[in-house]
């Protein structure tokens, strides 16, 4: 029985650890950043998921809630981190706007009042 | 087994440096934290490897709190970069 789990655990584990270098590798030769906040978001949530899916087999499921907490954690927080850094980059102009196809990001921003005053804390020098 | 693991974190490793060569390169601040983002993703994966190693999940609430801080200090960092870089 040991066997078939130890294969298991082995073949997720090389999946997850190949599919974390793809990402990373897209990370490094992507063009520009919105094509490298895909690469280095999804894959590598992919890779963590079937780590851990291989740690928690090669556990025998003893200690998986946190395993489960972690790789929900993961899936919930990539979207958003990449999303955030996307809109960063949207207004401080890293994102070229004119090779946008659809900007929908635009009249929203104008609704919000465009909310950039001076930042609160103290400016870099 | 224990080649299994080897290459698994050769692998890891790999792409820890490749992280590190777009950390250094990326010409905007916000590619560095894209970078680092993807760099506590790489040390959440090799702490589980290393759980799954020596199968002690003594370790297992650090997988927890690195994911939480890598989280908060990106989205922090890129918060902090859309304000300050749109005054320059």
């Amino acid at each position: 029985m040991s066997g078939i789990l130890d294969v298991v655990s082995a073949v997720l584990l090389l999946a997850g650890a190949t599919s974390c270098l793809l990402g990373a590798l897209g990370l490094l030769r992507l063009p520009d950043l919105p094509a490298r906040l895909q690469a280095g978001t999804k894959p590598q949530t992919l890779g963590v998921l079937l780590i851990l899916l291989g740690t928690a087999v090669r556990l025998e499921f003893a200690s998986a809630s946190t395993l489960i907490l972690v790789v929900l954690f993961q899936m919930l927080t990539s979207p958003v981190i990449s999303q955030i850094i996307g809109r960063s980059a949207y207004s401080t102009g890293t994102l070229r706007r004119d090779e946008l196809v659809v900007d929908e990001l635009a009249e929203r921003m104008r609704e919000d009042g465009d909310e950039s005053g001076p930042p609160a804390g103290p400016r870099p020098s | 087994m224990t080649a299994v693991f080897a290459v698994a974190l050769g692998m890891l490793c790999l792409a820890a440096l490749l992280t590190l060569v777009r950390l250094l390169r990326g010409p905007g601040t916000l590619d560095r934290v894209a970078a680092l983002d993807v760099l506590v993703i790489l040390i959440v994966a090799a702490t589980a490897i290393y759980v799954a190693i020596y199968r002690d999940g003594s370790n297992l609430p650090l997988l927890l709190a690195v994911a939480l801080v890598g989280f908060v200090g990106s989205a922090t960092a890129a918060r902090l970069v859309e304000r300050w870089e749109r005054h320059r």
